[in-house]
């Protein structure tokens, strides 16, 4: 299967693995590339004008050929950059992951460029990130929701929205009005249910509600004074 | 219910082959026995939903094993699966168009209550957009609970005023949504 012009370029991309060696790369292509902590693997911070370049030189001169994913974090109201673009990739032919991490300048209408141009798989990607982190992807073809309905008016996996979620139209206004059902928040009685893995007896192992010093009736403890604040 | 009754024959040469009985019974037994389901399959449920057809559980023995996946052929909406807010107003635009007489089992925790996903996207039980008949519990419902649902559909199907419906312009009213 492996002729020997195969095995001499493994030999030859295996040979730099390391951090360091891909950060004096990037350098070397004029990408301001920063390392940045990681417990697992290689992780750079790029400034957000030179991510489709810094993915364009690892894809073809560093063999990283795989976009694993992209994904984005939110640091939560108050943080400046609150909003985080993470991009995963993978190298099939040797068997390792380069991280690159690109905070955006905006934290109330944050963007990043797409890279749709250099992996057209990112394609889905960004639109679940736009779609449940409300990142703006520049340049993408087709920039809309993929899991949530068009008109959702929010973006579900922003630290401020609630896991049960905001009282809102159905996406089909005749159905809303035959059947007068509208989006509510989820009672979560007693909290997210959460399941116990590992355990034998299945009654204790199936998901639930492992806080129950309060339920819907009994606002749990610490938001106490929200409740007071929205009365 | 139907029973042949041989005091009641009019004539020789049809005596012994009367039947006489009541429209209900006798519109109520044949929707009883042949119950089309339209299998709205979701999520995992559809995966017992199938077992339910198959070879071992049998669904025919019940009269419902031809599954239609037109909604004008049917008249029994299996919902079995999680229901997104996404996914409700379809599953309300095919429960419309079914023809009447019409019946809903919700198969599982998803479709009766959400189940485990208290979440921002999953409609918080389907009787909230069609309404239900016959709700099945478990995560996914063994089989034989889908069985049980379909009798208990049947049993509820036989005791409908079928001619009062068939023959007045307003239906009496079925089970209020919430």
């Amino acid at each position: 299967m492996a002729s020997g012009n195969d095995q001499s370029n493994a030999a030859a991309v295996t040979s730099a693995p390391e951090a360091g060696n891909l950060l004096g790369f990037l350098r070397n292509k004029g990408v301001a590339a920063t390392e940045r902590p990681s417990s697992d693997h290689p992780a750079f911070n790029v400034p957000a004008g030179e991510v489709v370049a810094t993915l364009q030189h690892l894809r073809d001169e560093q063999a990283f050929d795989l976009l694993m994913d992209v994904t984005a974090i939110d640091w939560a109201e108050g943080a400046s950059p609150r909003f985080t673009v993470v991009y995963h990739l993978l190298s099939t032919t040797r068997s390792a992951y380069v991280r690159i991490a690109v905070n955006c300048a905006s934290d109330t209408a944050p963007s990043a460029p797409s890279v749709v141009s250099v992996w057209p798989g990112a394609n889905w990607h960004e639109r679940e990130c736009f779609d449940l982190m409300g990142i703006k992807f520049e340049g993408h073809p087709d920039l809309r929701r993929i899991l949530m309905w068009d008109e959702y008016p929010y973006h579900p996996l922003r630290k401020d929205f609630p896991l049960a979620g905001i009282e809102t139209a159905l996406p089909d206004a005749d159905v809303t009005a035959e059947t007068g059902t509208r989006v509510l928040a989820a009672p979560m009685a007693g909290g997210p249910f959460v399941a116990t893995s590992g355990e034998i007896n299945l009654t204790e192992a199936e998901p639930r509600a492992k806080d129950e010093s309060w339920a819907d009736r009994r606002p749990r403890p610490d938001q106490e004074g929200l409740k007071q604040v929205r009365e | 219910m139907v029973t042949a009754s041989t005091e009641l024959g009019y004539n020789s040469k049809v005596e012994g082959d009367v039947v006489v009985t009541r429209a209900d019974a006798v519109i109520n037994w044949i929707r009883t026995n042949s119950m089309w389901p339209m299998p709205m399959g979701l999520a995992c449920c559809a995966i017992e939903l199938m077992a339910v057809g198959g070879a071992r559980f049998d669904i025919a023995r019940f009269g419902a094993e031809v599954m239609r996946f037109s909604p004008r052929q049917a008249d029994c909406m299996i919902v079995a699966g999680t229901v997104t807010y996404k996914m409700a107003a379809h599953l309300r635009r095919v429960y419309d168009q079914m023809c009447a007489p019409k019946w809903v089992i919700a198969m599982g925790a998803c479709a009766s209550t959400g189940g485990m996903y208290r979440s921002y996207a999953t409609l918080q039980g389907v009787d909230r957009i069609v309404p239900v008949d016959v709700y099945v519990s478990g995560c996914p419902p063994r089989p034989e609970a889908l069985l049980d649902a379909l009798m208990k559909l049947q049993a509820k199907v036989k005791r409908e005023p079928a001619t009062q419906r068939l023959f007045s312009d307003d239906a009496p009213p079925r089970a209020d949504l919430h």
